[in-house]
Parts: structure tokens; sequence; C-alpha cells
């Protein structure tokens, strides 16, 4: 038996899906990040069709505040079998976090476990910031490299002298994600379309990155439930079977863009998912050419292009031109963020992009892809773990 | 006056990195590298990734250093470097040590007057708490 086959012998996949309301950073004062949490769960249960005292397993990541165990109580679970959390990896670990639950159901260690992720600044403050407690710190702080956008620049900027940068196609992420999510009411970009005049006008952040290259900051939860096909149909959910889950990290990577830096020479400048990429066509037992929609990690406009070179969608160097022949918009050859992705949706760490992933396979999006069988979820590209999910239809 | 001001960000050594931030007080730039086998690692780290010794030795860095990335920042995320933007972040190689890239700044450079593979000469300027950091100039 492949692996692709007795993966689908077991048969797990998300029965549930849930968010808050998101708004911009700080829009949320009368719930902390631990409600806005439970929020989430509750409703990703109850859209599974069970209670969330039904709930055995608890999964989290990307350094998420708090204790598991008290969210469990919050929660009136009666039985917790697994509790975990991705270490590392950030952004880079929302798929990540899929696959450990998936792991627990597939191995028997849980049966419906919750993942989460919250974020809420109206009680707190991280946007703009640096960061004291990342690791590294101390090789980057005094050299006034402080925040997300500004690492990634760098290996942006990198990437531009390998292979040269297509400004005009990071300009067309920005502008195919925010149309996407004109049609989301969930979003926190809904009613405010962005113009190319708007894009070219937004002042620069860090070479060669923009205002609107750059993913929102946003107060929300989401969470999801992985569980059995046979569980999820028993409470009247609809299974949307994970045909590929995987985290992944390349030696040396480590912290890398958002910490040492130490990128090994050859790689640095790719977002590290080549190797991901190939794991995952292997375990769904698919090719790029079989996912028909995609949701890619956007924390910045400028990674987009090399995650579509890494999983196969074009050849090296390639990315802004597949972009630029409109591939990544509604009828290309496979569109992107269709919910507005972490650029107009909402900045979930990327779990949100699961969230539509699993509406695209029930045939429930704002902008649903007709037909669509398969949907690649990817996480954030440049740091370790990284991570990736394939969806299907069951 | 230093490129960013003596103010901002000091580190706060650890375990790792504790005796890379004091040779850099001697005006010494060094790289961890392993007793045993060689491995040079940075950031430094307290066992050596190539064969997990904690035979910690140092190196110092080759004189030949160029610019392997770069950006110019223009909004500031820490109230300390507000007023000089934009500035100049750049990942610095040196010739010799693939495994070794450092995050430093080019001096007495104009907006737009840095190229990816550009020459760098280290010099060393102060930072807060006392501490001396290595920065660099076109060479």
């Amino acid at each position: 038996m492949g692996e692709s086959e007795s993966r689908r012998a077991r048969d797990v996949c998300i029965s549930g899906v849930g968010e808050t309301r998101y708004t911009r950073w700080g829009g949320i004062t009368d719930r902390n990040e631990f409600q806005l949490a439970c929020e989430a769960v509750s409703r990703a249960a109850g859209d599974a069709g069970i209670a969330t005292r039904e709930l055995d397993g608890l999964v989290s990541f990307a350094d998420a505040p708090g204790d598991m165990t008290v969210l469990a109580l919050a929660l009136g679970i009666e039985n917790l079998t697994f509790s975990a959390m991705v270490w590392g990896g950030r952004g880079g670990s929302a798929c990540g976090a899929v696959a450990l639950a998936e792991a627990a159901v597939a191995s028997g260690k849980a049966t419906r476990v919750a993942v989460v992720r919250s974020l809420s600044q109206g009680r707190s403050r991280r946007y703009g910031r640096s960061f004291s407690a990342r690791t590294h710190t101390n090789f980057n702080a005094p050299f006034g490299l402080f925040s997300p956008p500004q690492m990634l620049a760098l290996a942006v900027q990198r990437y531009d002298h390998d292979w040269g940068l297509d400004r005009d196609a990071l300009m067309e992420v920005a502008l195919v994600c925010n149309a996407h999510a004109q049609s989301n009411p969930r979003a926190v970009m809904y009613g405010r379309a962005l113009t190319a005049e708007r894009y070219r006008a937004s002042r620069p952040i860090a070479e060669p990155l923009r205002l609107h290259d750059c993913c929102l900051e946003t107060d929300g939860a989401c969470a999801l439930v992985v569980t059995t096909a046979r569980r999820a149909r028993d409470a009247g959910a609809k299974p949307v079977p994970i045909l590929a889950a995987s985290q992944y990290g390349a030696k040396g990577w480590s912290t890398a863009y958002m910490g040492s830096q130490n990128v090994p020479s050859a790689e640095y400048g790719t977002g590290g998912q080549r190797e991901l990429a190939r794991r995952l066509y292997q375990q769904a037992g698919l090719t790029p050419a079989g996912i028909e929609v995609l949701q890619v990690y956007d924390h910045f406009t400028g990674m987009v292009p090399i995650a579509l070179e890494e999983f196969g969608f074009c050849e090296p160097g390639q990315g802004g031109r597949y972009i630029r022949a409109g591939e990544i918009g509604m009828g290309g050859r496979t569109p992107m963020n269709t919910a507005g992705g972490s650029l107009a949706e909402a900045y979930v760490h990327g779990l949100n992009h699961v969230v539509e992933g699993v509406r695209q396979m029930r045939g429930e999006s704002v902008n649903q892809v007709a037909g669509a069988r398969t949907c690649l979820v990817t996480s954030g590209a440049g740091i370790m773990p990284t991570s990736g999910l394939i969806l299907g239809v069951a | 006056m230093p490129y960013l001001p003596a103010l901002a960000w000091a580190p706060s050594p650890d375990d790792d990195d504790a005796p890379f931030w004091e040779r850099c007080n001697q005006r010494r730039l060094c790289f961890q590298r392993c007793d045993d086998c060689r491995f040079v690692v940075h950031p430094p780290l307290s066992v050596c990734p190539a064969c997990q010794s904690t035979n910690r030795g140092w190196l110092e860095a080759p004189r030949e250093a160029f610019v392997f990335a770069f950006t110019w920042i223009h909004t500031a995320a820490d109230a300390a470097v507000e007023a000089c933007t934009p500035y100049n972040v750049v990942l610095v190689a040196f010739e010799g040590l693939p495994d070794v890239k450092l995050i430093s700044n080019v001096v007495d450079v104009q907006h737009g007057g840095l190229k990816t593979g550009d020459r760098l000469a280290l010099v060393w300027e102060p930072g807060s708490e006392g501490q001396l950091l290595p920065r660099f100039r076109l060479a």
C-alpha cells in the first residue's frame, strides 16, 4: 500500500470551521484573546455538529499565549487526551498545527481535535513593535532590524538579485487578494477596494516592500475541528478529507529570516518550501497539475511568486510571469486566496487560509471555484517549521 | 555620530553569544568555531551543529566581506530609530565562510548607494551600554 492509499484509509478530515468577526488590529476591545479563541472553537464545534465538551484534543501554534488546560476548562472538555503546540514556526506552522491534529486522530490518540489561533491587540500591542523576546534578537535589533516586513524584505531583495523581481506582479498579488475580499463580508478589507493608483502611492516600508505589500494585522480568531470521516458524518457534518499534511524544516534554517538570517547561501532568497511541496504531492498522490485552488500564505506579496515556484506551478524565476498572466485570479489556472488571504481577509497567522480551503472543498466559498476538488494550503515560508496541506472532496 | 543612535537597542548577551559581544568590545569580530571539528556557526550556539561538541573556539572574521542582501527601511518599527529613516540594513557575508551571515549596517552611504556584492570594510561604532557594534563602510 502506498503512502497516499494508507492516508486515505485513515480517512482523517476537517469537519467544522469557525471564526469570530475580524477587525483591524486593536478593533476588538470588549473581549480578550482567550475569549475570542473560545468563541472560534465553539463555532467550529457547532459547524462540526458536536458540543465543545466532546472535543478531546487541542492544538495551537505561533507561540499562542495562555495555558491549554484553561482553554479545556472553559470549553467544558470532558476527556482531554491530546494537547500540543507546534514549536517555533509562527505563521509557518498553521498547516503544521493541522498536521499535528491529523496525526493525533490518525493514530487514535484523540478523536476530535480543535486547532485554534487567536490574535487581539485591543488589549495588548504587537503590531509595528520590535520583539525583544524573539530568538536571535541580539543580532538584529542593535542594527535596526526589528519587524517581519523588514526581515523578509532582505529575502525578497536577494530574490530580485538572483532572478529579477517583477514589481507589477507584487501589485497584482495585492490587487487580486483585495478583489477577492470584496465578495467576503468577513474580510477586514471588505468594502475597501484597492486600486493600482493607491498601491503605487502607498508608503515604502522596507524596500522593495510597500504598505500594500504587507499583510493586515487583525483582531480575531478562527478554529477548525479534525476528526475521522465516519465521525464527521455521524455528527451530520460534511467531511473535507486531508489528502496531505506536513511540517518541514531544512538543515540550517532554524529561525531563518525571522532571527538568525543564516539560511544556507544557495537557499537564501527562497522560501524553503520546495521539499515540503514534494512531500505533500507525494502524500496526496498528486502533482501541481492536479491542484485546482490555492490558499498561499501571503504575509508579504514578495513571498508569493517564490511560493508559486517552489510548489511547482511555474519554473524558478517565473512566479511573476505566472501571476501577471492572470493565473491566480478567478478564472485563472489556480485561483488564490479566494477569501482575501492575509493581505485582505484577516491575519490569523494563516489558519484562516485553512478555513477558506475547507469552504472551497465544501463548495461554500464566497468566490467558489466551480467543481474544485483539490486545494493546496501553504503556511509561512522562510522559517522552520514551515508547513502545508492538501485538502480534497469526500 | 554612530549610524543608529547609540541609545538604541543593546544586545542582552546570553550563554550562547556573550563571548561574541565580549570580543566585539575588544574590536575583534569573531565567529564561533568548534574546537573539535572546526565548523563555524553564526549566531553562536552552545552546541556545535556539525558534531554536537560543546568545546567552543573563536575565529577572526575574514577581512573580505560583501553585501549578500540589503534593504532600506523607511518605516521604523522602534521609536529609537524613527529619526534615522531611510536607513539601511545589510546582510553581510564573508569570503570562505559559507555558513556565516551577519546583520549590520553600512555607514557613510546615501540612500540608493548599495548593491548586492559590494565589498565592505569593518568599522566599530558605539552602541548602548558601552557595547561596540560591528558596522561596515564600502571598501
